[in-house]
């Protein structure tokens, strides 16, 4: 299509994308500058955009905090628990509602996509008193299990369209070469929908990682077995933010999950056309 | 060597087909080793325990505790419960700031899907447009937005837009204009820290929804005399609808549920509660005051809506004649 592009106006749009994505990094790049900058310098009313003397103050501040590298450890715990259980356990059932026909399906289905639906922030209520009775409040698990629960139906309806992609011949050409069907699950199908488990991964790490609202409301005493967000809001108190903790404590968190981002970015992008073929 | 490949082939074909399958109607050669129809169920299990144990149980629960008089005296066994009926519905429906928050949250909702879908949309666009250079820079700017963490967006949001220390009310010349004071300041504040990680999710989608579309059709179009706008109108626009149908909806029901974003940059819902919305109040409800059987009754109020939505995306599949 580009070829149908004129000259000056690919210039143009060329010029367009660069200032909206400088536009979009800011935010990114503020956090990360006022990470670094020394404290009387972020608390300056005529705010500069760089800053001449960096200091790791902030982060000296922020790991010294008790217990953070533990809540780093946690949460990145819980989130890699979500994404392997999650990945799994959607890759079977979305298996099992593209390759088979049987009664029900179309209901689980339907099932699926309105599980989607369901707010999870209001489930904090029950899920709390659940958590309670299973003796899991303060545990790991009380943010595990909910997220995989969350995750799923997501990524079982996303993962569908690449299960579905893969042709028909292919599952009849394994079976006929004497492939099982596990051999033919594991050692075919999986690595073909891997893109997609891939997309979907994005999807359960980030909720995961993003959540505070669980980790603040079932790890109530036992706060070693708590997660970032929470170690982030101790650096924020809306009447007097330390902005330099609250900046190095949002970068250190953000980290991760851009590393994830930039390692994932290829197969995400094809991941979701891959959807699109549907 | 290649026809005696082929014909071993053949015959493990025909050795294949020669073999009888008990029961199956189905046209491949699957193995059965669990028997037919087990094993689709034996592949749903894992997905079902833990659905029904953490998702529909709760549900459940939640309906359940919207029908009680349930509140901390409750919680700690001091007092029994006591059955409420609608009792709980009627309270919240006769308050006037549930109304208040219901229509904030739908407006406040809208406005974050409307504003997404057209930023996400029109930089899709823009990206099939630029060569690799600038279109990786805008690329690798929306994911690092998008992966950033609710929590630590809405924080560095309220850095930027600070009445004292934040650089935009500088360079805009606002003085200590202080945003989250004015209810609609405050909402159009989050907007944009919403509308920032969640429009890459749209414009990435979209975007390789554009690059799936084959170049010989464009191409094709373009040789038969279709000007841009027809070649976008008639033939782009009708193959990219299942994925625009999809990130509507999907925009549609994380938009509604927004509560960290809310929670965090209005401190929990606002001066006086003014930027409340659905999520928050029922939380507010539920843990700040205790009052859990109200929290769910607000909760039940969200799931119908959402699944109203539910009712008009199957729809919407349907009249697409996409088979479930």
């Amino acid at each position: 299509m580009r070829r149908f592009v004129r000259r000056p106006w690919r210039l143009a749009a060329e010029a367009t994308a660069l200032l909206v994505a400088v536009v979009v990094a800011f935010p990114l790049y503020w956090m990360v500058l006022g990470a670094f900058k020394p404290a009387g310098e972020i608390e300056s009313d005529r705010p500069r955009p760089w800053t001449l003397t960096p200091t790791l103050d902030s982060f000296r501040r922020v790991f010294g905090q008790q217990e953070f590298g533990r809540y780093f450890v946690n949460s990145v715990v819980v989130a890699v628990a979500v994404v392997i259980a999650s990945a799994l356990i959607a890759f079977l059932a979305a298996t099992a509602v593209t390759r088979f026909r049987f009664r029900m399906r179309t209901t689980l289905l339907i099932m699926f996509l309105v599980a989607q639906m369901v707010p999870v922030e209001a489930l904090t209520i029950p899920l709390f008193f659940l958590m309670r009775d299973l003796g899991q409040l303060n545990t790991l698990w009380s943010l595990i299990l909910p997220h995989i629960a969350f995750s799923l139906p997501f990524a079982i309806w996303m993962l569908r369209g690449f299960v579905k992609a893969v042709p028909e011949a292919l599952e009849e050409a394994a079976y006929i070469d004497g492939a099982s069907r596990a051999r033919f699950l594991w050692q075919i199908l999986f690595p073909l929908v891997l893109p997609g488990l891939v997309a979907t991964s994005v999807f359960s790490f980030i909720s995961t990682w993003n959540d505070f609202l669980f980790a603040k409301s079932f790890i109530i005493s036992d706060i070693s077995q708590s997660t970032l967000p929470m170690a982030l809001l101790v650096f924020y108190k809306p009447d007097e933010p330390d902005w330099g903790g609250v900046m190095a404590a949002s970068t250190v968190m953000t980290i991760p999950v851009l590393v994830f981002f930039v390692l994932v970015q290829r197969r995400l992008v094809s991941g979701l056309g891959g959807a699109v073929k549907d | 060597m290649s026809s005696g490949a082929a014909s071993r082939r053949r015959l493990r074909v025909v050795r294949g087909r020669s073999r009888p399958r008990g029961g199956s109607r189905r046209s491949n050669t699957a193995p059965r080793p669990f028997g037919g129809w087990i094993t689709p169920w034996l592949y749903l299990a894992p997905a079902l325990v833990v659905l029904g144990g953490l998702l529909a149980y709760p549900v459940y629960q939640l309906g359940l505790i919207s029908l009680f008089h349930f509140t901390q005296a409750q919680v700690s066994g001091g007092e029994p419960t006591t059955f409420k009926g609608f009792g709980n519905y009627a309270e919240l429906f006769a308050d006037d700031q549930f109304w208040q928050v219901l229509l904030a949250t739908l407006l406040f909702a809208a406005a974050c899907v409307v504003s997404t879908l057209a930023v996400g949309c029109a930089l899709a666009v823009l990206l099939t447009r630029v060569r690799a250079v600038p279109r990786l820079a805008l690329m690798l700017a929306g994911l690092g937005a998008w992966a950033t963490p609710a929590v630590t967006g809405s924080t560095v949001w309220l850095f930027l837009f600070d009445a004292d220390f934040g650089p935009v009310n500088r360079v805009l010349g606002l003085g200590d204009h202080a945003w989250t004071y004015g209810r609609y300041s405050a909402f159009f504040l989050v907007l944009l820290e919403v509308v920032w990680c969640s429009f890459p999710f749209v414009m990435v989608t979209v975007y390789a929804g554009i690059r799936a579309v084959p170049a010989e059709v464009l191409e094709a179009a373009a040789l038969d005399g279709a000007s841009q706008w027809r070649i976008w109108r008639s033939v782009l626009a009708p193959m990219l609808r299942p994925i625009l149908v999809v990130v509507t909806i999907q925009s549609v029901i994380w938009d509604f549920k927004i509560f960290t974003q809310i929670y965090v940059m209005t401190g929990g819902g606002g001066i006086a509660g003014q930027n409340l919305v659905l999520n928050v109040y029922a939380y507010q409800k539920a843990f700040a005051s205790s009052q859990y059987s109200l929290g769910a009754a607000i909760g039940v109020v969200m799931l119908l809506i959402l699944l109203s939505v539910t009712l008009v995306y199957l729809r919407l599949l349907r009249r697409q004649g996409e088979e479930l």
